[in-house]
């Protein structure tokens, strides 16, 4: 039985179109860029001289290796997603790297030479405050690992576990940090809050209490160990307290009393506001911490200091010094520190910017080079040649990390690599004197939004289009004109044909095409588009879409770190000279408040256009079809009040806003309160309510709203039936889908809600219930249907649906459509489908002109996107096959949807966590960009209906040419012949 | 056998699941009660219209809903005519193209009483008066519900819609509404059709299984002509397959 179903399947899935990418098209339309995130902690593989990785574990969960000389991924682990993949510290030795994850729920252990997994061990429950390799007789073969409530250790070759021990004392004492220098001792520092410190010492061998400190050390003014505390020198516990402003020092082996040294005995001065923060360095875990350590200041001043004999000696005094990293290779520690160049003109900006806009004045700072210089760390003097200048780029962030990797020259010397990672999430890596060695954008790992705009025309083609923009003056001028940029268009002709023929003597491995921001240009066909890619951090991207090369950045400052963006474009490219034009709304979730960022897509530069201050919280914004006289659209933002104001408000803008106003409608949806309600523009820019839509939020939440895309188009307006009448669709532009789940959350009452509700006019359309299911819920809308995917509770499995609507056998007017004026509920099909596997995001593929078929585009949880035709989520398959529906082209219904592996449209290039698909149209009505993105990026062409407007790369022309020819003389001789024949009959 | 155990305790569970949801009906009492009483008082609630010059909402009572909750709710509407100054009214602000708006205040039909039915806030909706002018006050308004019985929305439309600037005769035309009123609840969307498609599967199967012409191998029926082919080719005695067949034309 199985087996036939089996074998129905697969004759009704040989209906459906075949497509895949052969061997050799691999890599040659499509790209993908692998991410890891912002990196949380970082390592240099020391434990070889001339090893080429650094590890790093990131906040996105993530722990990977990269090359040191390229910058590429060695190899990547990507954990789950949330706090349970998080990773809460990473501590290295030799070739193992051991990960604490998921707030102490694992212990892991990675050999890092390959990637692959030692060990891991499940710990007991307890959330994590620390860990730390213990060294003894200078052989490092444990782990501790402090939970709350108690501390393990683990052998490091096998995590199997040595002993665990209950903390005493827990309901008062807050532990917080473990230490070990390698004398088979482990101390265990808490603190009770504002009271005193708690020390308890483990014996290494068997977790036997050896000494248990508690009420004897007074420290009120402590509350946090790590944030105020290092371990130096020979086991010297030493603390700085802000509020004091003064050391606190306690010897752990002999823990007596803590000793007090003002920092005003060593003549140093915090900032004011600022809590100073201690750095020491231990190189080997099995030995003791360095008594060289660093004490921050202020933002931009350090202090080298030397713990010695019990006394404190300031050693070097660093201002100003943006970051500071020790650094150790072989016996040799060095302090490195990086400092802004002191440049005359960019100082002189601060000064400028500083008393007139506080907020440039981080961004006049960027303009200054940093340089980097290595300390030894004994002595605190300077080493020789060890500069190492940081140009940092203008549009990027702040630094704010900076890790070093030290190694031996050949002459005994100490030579470094810096990696610098800055506010912006990027990581450089820097070589000696300042080469740049490569560059990582891990802010595009969290992709919030993006669009693809159209590249400008080139110079030539620019200024013939301008020729024709220009208003005529004159016969002889315009001939002029004309014959100019014919001849222009000539000598670019000939420049190309010189090129090819040029490039094409050289072996094509040495052809560069490398895409700059200069000669960027649209292609015949438009395939090529500037990505302009939003991050979470608040990175802009323009990215080429051919290659996948960043050809501009820009760092916007000041956005809050739950703000919400919104993308659009106000102008395209088409309007030469008039440079296209996007905007940005960046919304503060909490507070509503918006900003604008206006620029040019193309370059990445800001506009010189002033957007307008928008002192209320917004919201919603919309996008008219409208324009000013410079071509822009009109962007429509309504406010709190319910006021609304125009971006561009030119008088031109408002005089047409004003004729438009009875005509345009928006609607507000407030999901806490269930609430739908539609507005008109009144022609003084004030809005009035008029309609209202409530759907309880007791007994239901709306989770989503899904209107139309803008630029879809629909090229036939019915779909012919089987016997040759037409079934017209339902095709109303406003028309939107709300979702909504509902709050009870049992499995046997949980259902969720679709209704399609007009926007202008509130008219509830279809309002369906899916009973037994759950969220999440995926729609796509588009056309006249809307497909949702969700889980069933009954059956426990994915399911896909789709309603299609439809106006029946006859247009009600078929010439314009209007809300306002459609009097019939149309027909409303549904079906639903069992989807084999979960899913992360959908959405649909678009064509310029919207003939060629549609597929939907899945992100699988895999990595996978699977393109799926349209055709098999059609809510007319019928049950049983009828001649009509054969003539159709109706698959006959099947209850299953398959996935077969040649719908998968990155091969074997897994996207990880797929958060987004973007899809958007191109030049070739067959052919639709889609760029996926997540942690990964990828874009690729797909073509729905295969490529039916391009002839194939192996098109025979020499063979239809020749047939041509042949053709046409044989045409020729025939006539000639011909001709002939008749003149002889003629004769006769 | 393995698996039996495991199945065991999914039905007891699901058993035990649909015991509970039987417990909370009965708990609640409010089903049997409720269809009792409701089926014989119904509720009314005002339905409200609003139509000015400038736009700026002042609602009228225009008649009263009488809803009817239970399992399938029912609704009817008494209302009264136009009155003079209304009808001009209408006819002005249909000039200027203004709307013309209805709202109903929120209720919830499966309440028991008529404190609890009653809800904060109106649903409104409109129709563009011209056309409630030109098609002689004729309109179609449903009222939605959501699946427990709350009203979630109300939706006016016009018979015919457009507004195409006809002279109305007023007097006899615009005295009284002729309204068409439904009540819609949420339609149950359908899940995947696997029964039928079983049953359609084993159907064919067994139509399969009917025929044995159908059951023969493909060497069964087609000897002869592979028969036929290899003599063929053993006479003609082409050891070489012919060449350009192995180029896949695409």
């Amino acid at each position: 039985m199985a087996k036939l179903i089996l074998l129905w399947l697969k004759c009704v899935v040989l209906w459906a179109i075949v497509e895949a990418v052969f061997e050799d098209q691999v890599g040659k339309f499509d790209w993908r860029q692998q991410y890891v995130g912002k990196v949380r902690f970082s390592h240099f593989d020391t434990h070889v001289q001339s090893s080429k990785k650094v590890l790093v574990a990131t906040e996105r969960n993530v722990f990977a290796a990269l090359n040191t000389r390229t910058g590429e991924l060695f190899w990547r682990h990507v954990d789950k997603t949330g706090s349970e993949g998080n990773i809460d510290a990473l501590l290295q030795h030799g070739q193992d790297a051991v990960l604490v994850v998921g707030n102490g729920r694992l212990l892991r252990s990675w050999e890092i030479n390959v990637g692959g997994l030692n060990w891991e061990v499940v710990l007991d429950s307890g959330s994590f405050q620390s860990a730390c390799l213990v060294g003894q007789q200078d052989m490092v073969k444990h782990v501790a690992v402090l939970k709350k409530t108690a501390i393990s250790v683990h052998y490091l070759s096998n995590g199997h576990q040595k002993w665990i021990e209950n903390l005493p004392e827990t309901e008062t004492v807050d532990y917080q940090a473990v230490y070990s220098d390698g004398n088979g001792e482990v101390y265990v520092l808490g603190v009770v809050p504002h009271s005193h410190i708690a020390i308890v010492v483990y014996s290494m061998e068997d977790g036997e209490i050896i000494k248990q400190v508690n009420m004897s050390v007074e420290a009120p003014w402590l509350y946090n160990i790590q944030a105020s505390c290092v371990v130096v020198g020979q086991g010297m516990l030493t603390c700085v307290d802000s509020a004091g402003v003064s050391f606190y020092m306690l010897d752990l082996h002999l823990q007596l009393q803590m000793t007090q040294v003002p920092l005003q005995s060593l003549a140093l001065e915090v900032d004011p506001g600022f809590h100073p923060v201690l750095l020491s360095h231990q190189p080997n875990p099995a030995r003791q911490p360095l008594s060289e350590f660093f004490l921050q200041l202020g933002p931009d001043h350090y202090q080298l200091l030397q713990l010695n004999n019990g006394q404190i000696a300031a050693m070097r005094d660093f201002k100003p010094a943006l970051l500071v990293s020790f650094a150790t290779t072989g016996e040799k520690t060095v302090a490195a520190v990086m400092s802004p160049k002191n440049k005359t003109v960019s100082k002189c900006e601060i000064e400028r910017s500083l008393p007139s806009r506080p907020v440039f004045s981080s961004r006049a700072f960027l303009h200054i080079a940093c340089s980097v210089n290595l300390f030894s760390a004994e002595t605190g003097r300077r080493l020789l040649d060890t500069t190492l200048i940081v140009n940092m780029d203008p549009n990027g962030g702040k630094p704010e990390k900076l890790y070093v990797q030290a190694f031996l020259k050949k002459d005994d010397s100490v030579g470094y690599r810096a990696m610098v990672q800055t506010e912006d999430h990027t990581l450089t890596f820097i070589q000696q004197p300042g080469r740049v060695m490569w560059t990582r954008e891990e802010a595009l790992s969290d992709v919030v939004t993006m669009e693809m705009v159209d590249l400008p025309l080139t110079g030539t083609q620019a200024e013939l289009e301008g020729e024709f923009g220009k208003k005529a003056d004159g016969l002889m001028s315009m001939v002029m004109k004309r014959l100019s940029s014919q001849l222009i268009l000539l000598q670019a002709w000939i420049g190309h044909l010189w090129k090819l023929f040029y490039d094409a003597r050289k072996p094509r491995s040495q052809v560069k095409n490398d895409v700059t921001i200069e000669n960027l240009s649209r292609d015949e066909f438009n395939l090529q588009k500037m990505m302009v890619m939003v991050t979470a951090s608040g990175k802009l991207f323009g990215i080429d879409s051919k290659t996948g090369g960043i050809l501009w950045r820009h760092y916007l400052h000041n956005v809050p770190p739950n703000a919400a963006f919104k993308l659009m474009v106000q102008r395209t490219t088409a309007h030469f000279p008039h440079p296209p034009q996007c905007t940005l709304l960046i919304k503060d979730k909490d507070t509503g408040l918006g900003t604008l960022h206006v620029f040019n897509p193309i370059f990445g530069k800001k506009s010189h256009v002033t957007p307008p201050a928008l002192p209320q919280p917004i919201l919603q914004s919309l996008m008219l079809p409208l324009m000013d006289q410079d071509y822009a659209k009109v962007l429509l933002l309504v406010d709190d009040q319910y006021k609304v104001s125009a971006f561009p408000s030119t008088k031109n803008v408002l005089q047409q806003l004003q004729e438009m106003a009875a005509s345009i409608f928006f609607y507000l949806v407030d999901s806490s309160q269930g609430r739908l309600s539609g507005y008109r523009l009144r022609t003084d820019l004030s809005t009035e309510q008029i309609w209202e839509v409530i759907i309880p939020p007791e007994v239901q939440k709306i989770v989503s709203v899904k209107g139309k895309r803008p630029n879809e188009h629909v090229h036939s307006q019915g779909r012919v039936m089987g016997d040759r009448s037409v079934l017209y669709k339902y095709l109303n532009p406003n028309l939107l889908a709300v979702v909504t789940e509902s709050t009870d959350l049992h499995q046997e009452r949980s259902f969720i809600g679709i209704l399609l509700i007009d926007g202008v006019t509130g008219r509830i359309i279809h309002e369906a219930i899916q009973r037994k299911a759950r969220g999440p819920v995926h729609v796509v809308h588009s056309e006249n249907w809307v497909v949702y995917e969700y889980w069933s509770t009954k059956s426990r499995r994915n399911e896909f649906s789709v309603i299609e609507l439809y106006e029946g056998m006859e247009l009600y007017n078929s010439t314009v459509f209007s809300s306002l004026d459609r009097p019939h509920a149309p027909q409303v099909l549904q079906q639903s489908y069992i989807f084999p596997s979960s899913i992360s995001t959908m959405e649909a593929t678009l064509t310029e002109k919207g003939i060629t078929s549609r597929h939907l585009l899945i992100g699988l949880p895999s990595g996978g996107i699977l393109s799926l035709p349209k055709m098999f989520l059609d809510p007319r398959r019928p049950e049983i096959v009828s001649e009509q529906s054969r003539e159709e082209n109706l698959i006959p219904y099947a209850p299953e949807l398959l996935i077969r592996t040649e719908w998968f449209i990155n091969y074997n290039q897994t996207v990880s966590r797929v958060r987004g698909i973007y899809t958007a149209p191109s030049g070739l009505e067959s052919t639709c960009l889609v760029v996926a993105y997540g942690l990964d990026i990828y874009q690729t062409r797909v073509y729905p209906s295969k490529q039916f407007d391009v002839l194939k790369d192996d098109y025979d022309y020499m063979l239809i040419s020749s047939v041509l020819f042949a053709l046409f003389f044989a045409t020729m001789i025939s006539k000639r012949l011909a001709e002939v024949k008749l003149l002889n009959r003629a004769w006769r | 056998m393995a698996r039996l155990p495991t199945f065991n305790v999914a039905v007891v569970s699901t058993v035990l699941f649909i015991a509970c949801t039987d417990f909370v009906c009965c708990n609640n009492g409010r089903r049997v009660g409720d269809n009792l009483e409701t089926e014989f008082s119904g509720f009314s609630v005002p339905l409200e219209h609003s139509f000015e010059v400038d736009d700026v909402a002042k609602f009228r009572v225009r008649g009263a809903l009488v809803l009817k909750a239970g399992r399938e709710p029912s609704v009817s509407l008494s209302q009264n005519q136009l009155s003079e100054d209304d009808r001009t009214k209408l006819k002005e602000v249909a000039a200027v193209d203004g709307l013309y708006r209805i709202r109903v205040p929120r209720v919830f039909l499966q309440a028991d009483r008529q404190t609890e039915r009653q809800m904060e806030g109106y649903l409104t909706a409109f129709v563009r008066a011209c056309a409630m002018v030109e098609s002689h006050l004729s309109d179609v308004i449903s009222l939605h519900t959501d699946v427990s019985g709350y009203l979630i929305g109300v939706s006016i439309v016009t018979l015919p819609g457009a507004c195409r600037g006809t002279e109305v005769e007023d007097e006899v035309d615009l005295e009284v509404f002729n309204t068409t009123l439904s009540i819609m609840a949420p339609v149950n969307a359908p899940g995947p059709e696997t029964a039928l498609f079983l049953e359609r599967m084993e159907q064919e199967s067994e139509k399969k299984g009917k025929n044995p012409q159908e059951q023969k191998s493909f060497f069964a029926k087609y000897w002869y002509l592979i028969l036929g082919g290899a003599i063929f080719l053993m006479v003609s005695n082409s050891a070489q397959p012919p060449a350009g067949g192995g180029r896949e034309q695409s």
